[in-house]
């Protein structure tokens, strides 16, 4: 069936349901109040003369920086075929800006489960009566969706898992061949200077008289006297490895 | 410290049944196939529940597009499915040039043609390999890689790349193909039917391929439509939907060829309509090189990359308002791009690859959903492995063929 006909069926058939239908390139997409979309999608599925069987694709939209203004902020777009039949059409279900939600078909087709957890996630759409409606792709601990128009490009901050994973690396590191300096010595970079410059005569007179093997030994003995007992002395090891 | 997140380290625990237990297989576990995790729920052997969880490699392409230009997003879709990447860049090229009415010349439609038909054998091969190896056949795997490779050595002839290619063009392709390229292709065609039957030696009757593979994640007809399969898991369930002849793009409507339909719905069906497969991409192939027709690669209403300054409103407006250089230039960044949404899918190795894409007139796509077929396959293992054993789940996720790339975005 072509598809202006089957959205004009779909208008007479619920005729209270449907907002506006739009044309472009020969594909047809139906507006759609939310309340019955559940009713709609079973009638396109099993009536005899459509027999809707795929759910190609399921997704969420962000209206809100449209250049030509819409009714309402959200929608939410079913794409469907008929593999038998060979038609499609699709469905746009507008959906207010404040608490948007829209009962799931999952009921439909188990397959739609991901995708509308992807569009709960990404636009923090609800969908009514969802078996496991929580983040699929971002971690549950994620604040904000990300499709959302005024959600920055490159977000607001670091995740926080991953701040903590970052933290760990440096509390582990501190065991590794090359644990970072220690956060005390770090603050007083001013004092570390001043204690090491009486100790730079010394350095000199030592590798002059015992070559640079030894010279390294000497210089982590000297630096590690001049910190405070029981700081690793890592960093040395690593100006060591440099020079 | 500080106490952990949940997230991090959610170590599993008793659930108090002593018979039961949970187990996290992945996300570097060999036999996912990339960095996807399944939670477990088991007993003795048999699962009792199945979680997969994705979103390791999740890398926010679908916000990315709405903030480059059509030709900036391309490259994007490289990184899609990237065991085929051609085939995303020919989908994403296909739709945006329905949503701008863009037509390629015809030789490009060809040359795009065989440029698909190579990448879906390239991602076969790749698959039965990991297939087997999974299931432990190991000669197949290393025939496979020994094919994939003269695959891979003419793509980097047609273009310079192995991996990500960015070949294809909004409007036709990029360069043209040279004689080297059609030899090499040629003697490839001329060999590899020979290679299929050397692989189904091994392992289409072998008992232990067999027992590992009959009757494993069986999906009924009605199952595999409700849960969304495409590609050749649906085909394997009897189900006759394949993009390429149900809406073809590029020549598909200009070669003929024969699409692979199953019966019985298990990994062994789904094994065998991509064995068959592969002998009907052999066919195309052959078709394409022998009608290839000659003529431009590159349509003459495609857009240039720097999509932002389209060239012929700029002309307009300077003609008109000649003298007045100011005027011109601030004509120039006027939209346009039509505006309008459409949905365009194509057939990928791995199913139905689809685009929707809203276009609001300007150079970007205002927002371009990716209906990735790997994310669904994914979400269908629960419904495959549940009351199966463990075994069995490394069966399935190797016969669904996912990618992860393409599954997180």
């Amino acid at each position: 069936m072509e598809q202006r006909a089957i959205a004009d069926t779909l208008k007479t058939q619920f005729s209270e349901e449907v907002v506006d239908i739009v044309e472009y390139q020969g594909q047809v997409g139906v507006l759609l109040r939310p309340d019955q979309i559940v009713p709609i999608l079973r009638w396109l599925r099993d009536s005899a003369d459509l027999r809707m069987d795929h759910l190609r694709a399921l997704c969420g939209v962000d209206n809100s920086k449209r250049k030509t203004s819409y009714p309402e902020r959200f929608e939410v777009v079913y794409q469907l075929y008929s593999t038998e039949l060979r038609h499609e059409i699709r469905l746009r279900v507008l959906l207010p800006e404040k608490d948007p939600h829209v009962d799931s078909v999952v009921s439909l087709w188990s397959g739609a489960n991901w995708l509308e957890r992807e569009v709960f996630d990404m636009f923090g759409i609800r969908f009514n009566q969802h078996p496991n409606l929580k983040r699929v792709l971002l971690p549950d601990d994620w604040e904000g969706h990300p499709l959302r128009k005024e959600y920055p490009l490159k977000g607001r901050k670091e995740w926080q898992g991953l701040v903590e994973l970052k933290e760990r690396i440096q509390e582990l590191d501190q065991h590794g061949f090359y644990p970072p300096p220690p956060v005390e010595a770090k603050k007083g970079g001013t004092a570390k200077k001043g204690a090491k410059n009486p100790v730079e005569p010394q350095k000199t007179v030592a590798q002059a008289a015992a070559g640079p093997a030894s010279a390294g030994k000497e210089k982590t003995a000297t630096v590690a006297a001049a910190l405070p007992a029981g700081v690793n002395t890592g960093k040395t090891l690593r100006e060591r490895d440099q020079a | 410290m500080k106490e952990p997140s949940k997230q991090t380290v959610e170590v599993p625990v008793a659930t108090g049944d002593e018979d039961r237990y949970r187990l996290r297989m992945g996300p570097q576990h060999p036999a996912t196939h990339g960095v996807l995790r399944v939670d477990l729920e088991l007993d003795g052997e048999t699962i009792v529940a199945c979680d997969p969880q994705v979103g390791y490699l999740h890398r926010g392409i679908e916000k990315l597009a709405e903030n480059r230009t059509y030709a900036q997003t391309l490259i994007l879709t490289d990184r899609l499915d990237y065991i085929a990447a051609m085939s995303n860049n020919c989908g994403f090229c296909v739709a945006v040039e329905k949503l701008l009415a863009i037509t390629p010349p015809l030789r490009a439609r060809y040359i795009r043609t065989i440029v698909n038909e190579m990448s879906r054998l390239a991602s076969h091969l790749l698959w039965l390999a990991t297939h087997a190896l999974d299931i432990g056949a190991m000669t197949v795997f290393l025939y496979c890689f020994r094919e994939r490779e003269i695959l891979l050595e003419l793509f980097e002839e047609l273009c310079g790349a192995r991996l990500t290619f960015s070949y294809p063009r909004i409007g036709g392709v990029r360069q043209d193909v040279n004689a080297y390229f059609i030899d090499g292709l040629q003697r490839f065609i001329d060999i590899f039917p020979e290679k299929i039957l050397e692989y189904e030696t091994l392992i289409d009757t072998n008992r232990i391929w067999l027992k590992r593979t009959v009757g494993i994640g069986k999906v009924s007809r009605e199952k595999a439509l409700s849960l969304g399969l495409t590609g050749a898991c649906l085909r394997a369930s009897g189900v006759d939907y394949d993009v390429r002849k149900h809406q073809p793009y590029d020549a598909y409507d200009l070669v003929d060829f024969e699409v692979p339909i199953g019966q019985e719905g298990d990994s062994y069906a789904r094994y065998r309509c991509r064995m068959e497969e592969m002998r009907q991409s052999v066919r195309i192939l052959q078709q394409c090189i022998d009608q290839l027709p000659p003529g431009p690669i590159v349509g003459e209403d495609a857009p240039d990359l720097h999509m932002s300054q389209r060239i012929i409103p700029f002309r307009e407006a300077r003609v008109s308002a000649y003298g007045t250089g100011l005027i011109a230039l601030s004509h120039k960044t006027k939209p346009t791009y039509p505006a309008g949404d459409i949905y365009v899918a194509t057939e990928v190795p791995k199913g139905e690859l689809g685009f929707y894409i809203i276009s609001d007139g300007s150079p970007r796509a205002y927002r371009m959903h990716i209906r990735s077929p790997s994310f669904i396959h994914i979400s269908a293992l629960t419904a495959l492995s549940e009351g199966g054993l463990v075994a069995d789940l490394i069966t399935n996720i190797g016969s669904v063929d996912v990618v992860l790339g393409e599954s997180d975005r």
